[in-house]
């Protein structure tokens, strides 16, 4: 299911290199229609998403007369930490204590309309306006304060959300005595600058996450923690496939039980009960009958199927023309490279609690898109949009997967039919078969060097991974970049749904071509970090490669050295990252263990340098997984994972020691944290397993049965 | 076809009468509002369940309601107060091990019963018994870090 959404954040995302900002990207929008973007039109980009957000400083801010202040966001908490880095910029803009911010989020009758929480652009771009009207309220409060203390502006100071006269600090009014909880009337027709990066007090300092109190307590709501009175769990009938058909569903052995309620209605057979095992109980006294087509396709299969079903490809950047390339080339190399389906399995399934009363429907959702949940519901049950409220929770993961609302969808429908208060709690099984995939995807590449290892030939396809983070950024004068399919869905050539997973593409994209670049360094026997410094001219990438290499104490190498190192960069939402590994692996069972992971990462102004290494960390351990052994399995759309017995994420015993390294770049804007690292973990840990032991693995996850081929093959 | 089940829950006598044969997660979720333990898989792979009976950690959704009958349980919200957090949880927030939160629950209880059992366990043994509880977002060194601080605290404390 194609969602707007999805559009935004690819034209969004900033996984644009400063070295190529000459080059235009043909980049398809939904319904055919395309259009050219240049890159030096990121700035109309990013006034484009900017403009969904409020002038009115109220919308973001309101100071309570306790003096508590409030900040208001569209946007969501699912572990990525904006709760604390947002209450920062606020706090640092408003001079105001970090402690006595409250945040309020997702919630859709208090925060201002928000596109979702995806696409790394909640610092990038929820920061600036709220920043602005932080300093706005501060520079009007200052004006209030003025009057109230017959003192010019230019001899006041402010502390802590106190308002002081300069030479005599006895004479003091502060936030709340001067707006006793009103709201902020006055508007500045000429906006106050943002701070300083020099006089910040708040941002750029590590904070613990301020919500880690209530989460280790217990006491942090998820949605699944909601009660409301007379609330009933729904268990709904589900297909063995995503391509059955129901052909008979035999409800006889439940219809007159007198404790549950049974909805066979819009398409939808649920078990209705206070208790969810009792209404599972029930629901499977049904009796349905599927007509399931047989199929061909699954996991091993899927890669020829997906190379028959390319639709014809898009231009994501080129420049020279191929047949010089190849003319040029004293080398050329050829590969292709297989990424299976990833699922996001959050530890919290999605989970919703919907309350009708009054005509006014509430609903509790894990959702990392709350404003899109309120417009689905609206439009599907025929409410109107102001009776649909959607309101605050902690979400237990998302990763991208948390956007497509369907337990919320299911949750508002049944409580509309039944009139009750309805939860829906999806299980783990019914998490894997819902959730929408990380698309199985297969890239081609062709490339040639002269000898002296400059590359001049860059011939890159990628299918059905999506664009982001498809254009590479190196030197090269004859290159072409081609997408077939785009986007990182694909309703009719996928069997189940596809999505949205942490750095969409990217993760697959730089698997490739980070694998591709040290095939090269290889075979032209020049050590992997000086080939692609050679290669490059983007100074950020430079710089950032080498505070990575700097970092490890890396020594100059010919791969395969035996020693296990291996080295990948890129760009995502705007941050530049390099990361350096260093892995051993056990011939005889092909297992491997990553022992040492370094990270640079050059992300701009980092707000809260606690929670961006944090979230680099979750992204080198995250990554691992599907690097070396997540994958879906599948017969056609029967997803055969129902658990984490065979789905398998990293474990305690898998995580290496990692480093974190955050470049400090207070004057440039502040870049996403919480995708980029991750895009390396495919090709680092690829071609860290070449260096230790010789063979080039092509498709992910690299799991023992894999490397074990690879080494019999080489044999 | 319900029973009465006594135990004790958190420091205090419990008595319920619920169907024996429901699952222990569920009646401390839905009849006893102990919404601090998870439910994450179902089936005990995931350990975002875990409780503590008679100090030992257990997963609450492998087990019926009966199973609690004359033990002493405690969940996540009986091991510390909003006013002094159990040094497990100190330590959690002192090093920022969680992200969501959704596992973390889970995660401390299997670190107390670690500690009871074995209370300066090496790096290897924290690794070795938190092994089977999931993280997703990757807070895997950080929470490590934190048990081996409670350790020493709880120790320290003795």
């Amino acid at each position: 299911m194609k969602s707007k959404h999805e559009y935004s954040v690819d034209l969004l995302d900033k996984s644009i290199p400063s070295g190529m900002t000459r080059r235009s990207f043909i980049r398809r929008l939904g319904g055919g229609l395309v259009i050219a973007v240049a890159l030096s039109d990121f700035d109309v980009l990013k006034a484009s998403v900017a403009q969904q957000y409020p002038t009115d400083l109220n919308a973001y801010l309101k100071i309570g007369a306790d003096g508590r202040v409030s900040c208001f966001t569209g946007k969501i908490e699912m572990g990525q930490g904006v709760i604390t880095s947002l209450a920062q910029m606020l706090a640092e803009e408003l001079d105001v204590p970090l402690a006595s911010v409250d945040m309020i989020m997702g919630d859709t009758d208090l925060c201002p309309y928000d596109q979702g929480t995806w696409g790394s652009l909640t610092t990038r771009f929820f920061g600036p306006p709220l920043r602005a009207a932080g300093a706005e309220a501060r520079a009007i409060l200052l004006q209030m304060a003025s009057e109230n203390l017959g003192t010019p502006v230019s001899g006041l100071t402010v502390a802590d959300g106190v308002v002081f006269v300069a030479n005599d600090k006895n004479k003091k009014v502060s936030y709340a005595e001067l707006v006793k909880g009103a709201k902020i009337i006055k508007t500045l027709q000429e906006k106050p600058p943002l701070k300083d990066p020099k006089d910040f007090k708040i941002i750029g300092k590590p904070i613990s996450r301020i919500d880690g109190k209530e989460k280790v307590l217990g006491t942090a709501k998820y949605s699944g923690d909601m009660r409301y009175p007379g609330m009933v769990f729904a268990k709904i009938l589900r297909p063995p496939s995503h391509a059955s058909k129901l052909i008979k569903a035999d409800i006889s052995a439940v219809e007159s039980v007198s404790e549950i309620t049974l909805i066979n209605q819009d398409g939808i057979i649920a078990v209705l009960h206070p208790d969810p095992e009792i209404a599972e109980r029930y629901l499977s006294h049904i009796k349905a009958e599927y007509e399931t087509p047989t199929t061909s396709l699954n996991e091993n299969t899927i890669f020829d199927h997906l190379i028959k079903s390319a639709p014809e490809g898009t231009s994501v950047g080129e420049g020279g023309t191929l047949t010089e390339g190849t003319a040029q080339s004293e080398l050329t190399f050829e590969s292709e490279f297989r990424d299976g389906y990833v699922a996001h399995a959050p530890i919290e399934p999605h989970t919703a609690l919907a309350v009708i009363k009054n005509g006014k429907m509430k609903v509790w959702a894990s959702t990392q898109n709350p404003f899109g949940l309120k417009k689905n519901i609206a439009d599907s049950l025929g409410l109107k949009e102001e009776n649909v409220q959607i309101l605050q929770v902690f979400i237990g993961g998302g990763f991208g997967g948390k956007s497509s609302n369907g337990q919320a969808m299911e949750a508002a429908k049944l409580a509309k039919i039944s009139g009750k208060p309805v939860m829906v709690a999806w299980t783990r099984r019914e998490e894997f078969f819902y959730d929408s995939f990380r698309p199985a995807a297969v890239i081609k590449i062709k490339s040639g060097c002269k000898k002296s290892g400059q590359i001049m030939l860059w011939d890159y396809g990628v299918y059905f991974a999506g664009q982001r983070g498809a254009a590479h950024f190196y030197n090269i004068p004859n290159h072409k970049t081609t997408a077939y399919n785009a986007s990182w869905t694909a309703p009719k050539v996928h069997p189940f749904a596809t999505g949205a997973w942490r750095a969409p593409s990217n993760n697959t994209n730089t698997f490739a071509r980070e694998s591709h670049i040290d095939i090269m360094a290889a075979k032209l026997g020049i050590d992997p970090i000086q080939f692609r410094l050679q290669n490059l001219n983007d100074e950020r990438m430079i710089r950032t490669l080498k505070a990575a290499s700097a970092r490890f104490g890396w020594k100059s190498l010919k791969s395969p050295s035996g020693k296990g190192y291996g080295v990948a960069c890129g760009v995502d939402a705007g941050a530049y990252v390099a990361i350096i590994a260093q892995v051993k692996v056990d011939k005889k069972s092909g297992n491997v263990k990553v022992e040492r992971v370094v990270v640079a990462q050059d992300m701009g102004l980092v707000i809260n340098p606690l929670g961006a290494t944090m979230q680099a960390e979750g992204c080198v351990t995250m990554g691992m997984g599907y690097a070396l052994s997540e994958t879906v399995q599948f017969t056609g759309g029967d997803v055969l994972n129902r658990n984490f017995d065979t789905y398998k994420l990293p474990r305690f015993s898998w995580v290496p020691k990692i480093e974190i390294e955050l470049l400090d770049l207070p004057n440039e804007p502040a870049q996403g944290g919480g995708e980029p690292a991750i895009i390396c973990m495919g090709a680092l840990l690829a071609n860290a397993i070449h260096d230790a032991i010789g063979v080039r693995m092509y498709q992910m996850p690299m799991t023992p049965e894999r490397i074990l081929e690879a080494l019999k093959k080489k044999s | 076809m319900k029973e009465t089940i006594r135990f004790v829950l958190n420091g205090q006598t419990k008595e319920i009468t619920v169907d024996p044969e429901r699952t222990l997660l569920w009646v401390l979720r839905n009849d006893l509002e102990l919404t601090g333990t998870k439910y994450g898989c179902g089936m005990g792979y995931c350990g975002a369940c875990s409780i503590l009976i008679d100090d030992k950690a257990v997963r609450s959704c492998m087990i019926t309601a009966d199973f609690v009958n004359g033990k002493n349980v405690v969940t996540i919200e009986g091991l510390g107060t909003e006013e002094k957090l159990h040094p497990v949880q100190e330590a959690f927030l002192k090093h920022d091990a969680l992200q969501c939160g959704y596992c973390t629950p889970g995660m401390i209880i299997r670190a107390t019963a670690l500690l009871k059992d074995n209370p300066m366990p090496s790096r290897d043994e924290i690794i070795l018994a938190l092994d089977d509880n999931f993280c997703r977002c990757g807070a895997h060194t950080r929470i490590i870090d934190a048990v081996q601080t409670a350790g020493k605290e709880l120790k320290g404390g003795k």
